[in-house]
């Protein structure tokens, strides 16, 4: 995203306007103090968001590195140096391996399944029919919910007898009735079906603004041409939306790899704890927070830091790029 | 450029827009009750009872009783924790929009050494895992006395929100031309009349936009708050959510109700909102 502006930025009045017919000497001192003027601005303008970002968002994580290095309680300072063990404990702990594991299970699973649904339910909002606007508005309320309501929510739906239940055996699917929340091998599974929930709207959204920038003409040149609308949409559609896709699953991925709110809040502790329903981030607040494994926790945390941010610079190296080449030549068209 | 050209339909024929065939609004019907039939469900079932729930979890009230909104309106938390996340809300959308914008206008604006460095510097908060320095967050609002307070979600959330803001705001204070601003300089208004005088009611849509994506971000908010606000006296709806359903655990009833009440501002204001906060989000995209 970062580079993706191809928009010119203006000079801006950085400039000073000519100042009519004054001396070299005066002119250039006038325009020594305009400069000076200048940079006063920016750097008080500019000052208090770099200050905020600083100290709340890089501060932290430098001082995430400092702590992971030692064995810590949280009470004074930390004196008890133990250089990467507690990265080597995580990597030892099966819980932990578990949870590395939920979460790639999570992002996988999130571009699988939201990605094809997302792009059906985009693609069938997106023909022109009355009422529309209603079914838009209607398939974004998950995604507008707060994470802890859907995740309550889901909670008492899926709870043993609760109404998932009764609906499956209403239908005459009892025998598919499980422990959705409490079987160790299918909680992450019931997980992965909220999440989907929730998340699918963003995706369409997401889609449906890439599809309103689709040139309607592209479309009617070649329904004129005899394409069938299954046709235009794998062959003019699809490879224009590319793009949006491709950012789509971006966003995707770096917010699974630190989900923690519906996952905190559906799941139970209990299942938690051994593993079936940890993720990174549910792990890192469990040890570091309410273990007060300070240490241990912030070791965590630079490892959901370093595999996120592997994460998010080898997809711009190798997706993104062709994005901003693409957005460029859009532009020349 | 960003935020506003998107939101118009992709069909700009003049035909009178058509019904479509059925077998669209079948399958539009189906995906619109996959999205909300679970809401429908919780708010509906706060007006059962428990042992209605309990003995057929899949019916409609019989009868309906409006105790359960009563008590969660009367006897919880519900007002105060509504009027804390209103407050740290508002905190963050003030202190996201003034930073941002002042932010914005440079980066846009003026020519200096290091221009696209500072927006690089910024534009990594967007792939970084906010989530991930919470611990270290946490101890640091501890050392620095501020948990327990409202500074201690509204500062850092001001922080999270940035990298986005700029982002979004950045092209639209760009685009605004060039010439207005030779203009308002000849009658002597300087960088930050015209900032104050034209820039900022020029680019209201676009800080709308990003003022409702800090607002609903924050208001759903979670992680957070669970870690520094530990007093109860200052808890948000979320926790309060989350709270009341682990204390009350087996009155069903009761926690729907909550539910459907914490989520009704949600809802009420995407249902007011839902340009601005969609055209944010495609506008985020494409940068």
């Amino acid at each position: 995203m970062t580079a993706t502006d191809s928009i010119r930025y203006p000079a801006g009045g950085a400039e000073a306007p000519p100042a009519g017919s004054r001396p070299a000497r005066g002119r250039r001192a006038s325009r020594r103090a305009e400069n000076r003027r200048k940079w006063y601005e920016i750097i008080g303008l500019t000052t208090p968001a770099i200050a905020i970002y600083v100290m709340f968002v890089l501060v932290p994580m430098g001082f995430a590195v400092y702590y992971s290095l030692f064995r810590w309680r949280g009470v004074g300072p930390p004196t008890d140096f133990v250089g990467f063990d507690n990265y080597v404990v995580a990597f030892q702990d099966p819980i932990f391996l578990d949870a590395l594991r939920n979460n790639a299970i999570i992002v996988v699973g999130s571009l699988v399944i939201q990605g094809p649904i997302a792009l059906a339910v985009a693609l069938l909002l997106n023909r022109p029919f009355r009422g529309r606007t209603v079914f838009r508005l209607l398939v974004f309320v998950p995604y507008v919910l707060a994470e802890v309501t859907v995740g309550i929510m889901w909670k008492l739906l899926l709870t043993d007898g609760g109404t998932v239940d009764a609906l499956l055996r209403a239908v005459g699917l009892g025998s598919l009735v499980r422990a959705w929340l409490a079987d160790l091998d299918i909680v992450i599974w019931t997980l992965l079906a909220v999440l989907t929930w929730k998340y699918v709207g963003f995706a369409i959204i997401l889609l449906l603004a890439g599809l309103a920038n689709v040139p309607q003409e592209l479309n009617e040149a070649a329904a004129i041409d005899g394409a069938s609308w299954w046709q235009i949409q794998r062959h003019i559609t699809l490879p224009l939306l590319g793009p949006t896709i491709r950012i789509w699953m971006f966003l995707s991925m770096i917010g699974s790899l630190q989900v923690f709110d519906v996952i905190w809040v559906t799941s139970v502790a209990s299942v938690r704890s051994l593993g079936a329903s940890a993720t990174m981030a549910t792990y890192m607040v469990d040890n570091g927070f309410f273990a007060r494994l300070w240490g241990y926790g912030n070791a965590v945390a630079v490892i959901l830091f370093v595999i996120s941010f592997v994460a998010a610079l080898l997809f711009q190296r190798f997706l993104l790029r062709r994005d901003i080449e693409g957005a460029i030549t859009r532009r020349v068209n | 450029m960003a935020a506003t050209a998107v939101v118009s339909s992709p069909s700009r024929r003049r035909r009178p827009v058509s019904w479509g065939n059925p077998l669209t609004y079948a399958l539009a019907f189906v995906v619109a009750a996959v999205s909300i039939a679970p809401v429908v469900y919780v708010i509906i079932g706060g007006f059962r009872t428990t042992p209605q729930i309990v003995a057929d979890p899949a019916a409609l009230p019989d009868p309906w009783v409006w105790d359960n909104y009563r008590r969660v309106l009367t006897e919880s938390d519900f007002w105060r924790q509504a009027f804390n996340s209103l407050v740290i809300a508002l905190g963050t959308t003030l202190g996201v929009v003034v930073l941002g914008v002042c932010a914005a206008y440079v980066l846009a604006r003026y020519t200096f050494r290091g221009r696209e460095g500072l927006y690089t510097f910024f534009t990594l908060g967007l792939l970084f895992p906010a989530g991930a320095a919470i611990l270290p967050l946490y101890l640091m609002l501890r050392d620095l006395n501020l948990t327990n307070s409202y500074f201690a979600v509204i500062l850092p959330q001001i922080a999270f929100a940035l990298p986005l803001t700029i982002v979004i705001l950045r092209p639209f204070l760009a685009a605004i031309p060039r010439e207005l601003e030779d203009a308002a300089s000849i009658d002597g208004t300087g960088r930050l009349g015209f900032l104050w005088l034209i820039v900022l009611p020029l680019s209201r849509p676009a800080l709308v936009t990003v003022g409702i994506l800090s607002f609903v971000t924050s208001w759903n908010a979670f992680l957070l708050p669970l870690l520094v606000l530990g007093d109860v006296n200052l808890h948000t709806l979320p926790l309060g959510v989350q709270n009341f359903s682990s204390q009350y655990t087996s009155d069903t009833a009761g926690i729907l109700a909550f539910t459907s009440l914490a989520m009704l501002p949600a809802l009420l204001f995407f249902t007011l909102a839902e340009k601005q906060i969609v055209g944010g989000l495609q506008g985020a995209v494409k940068g």
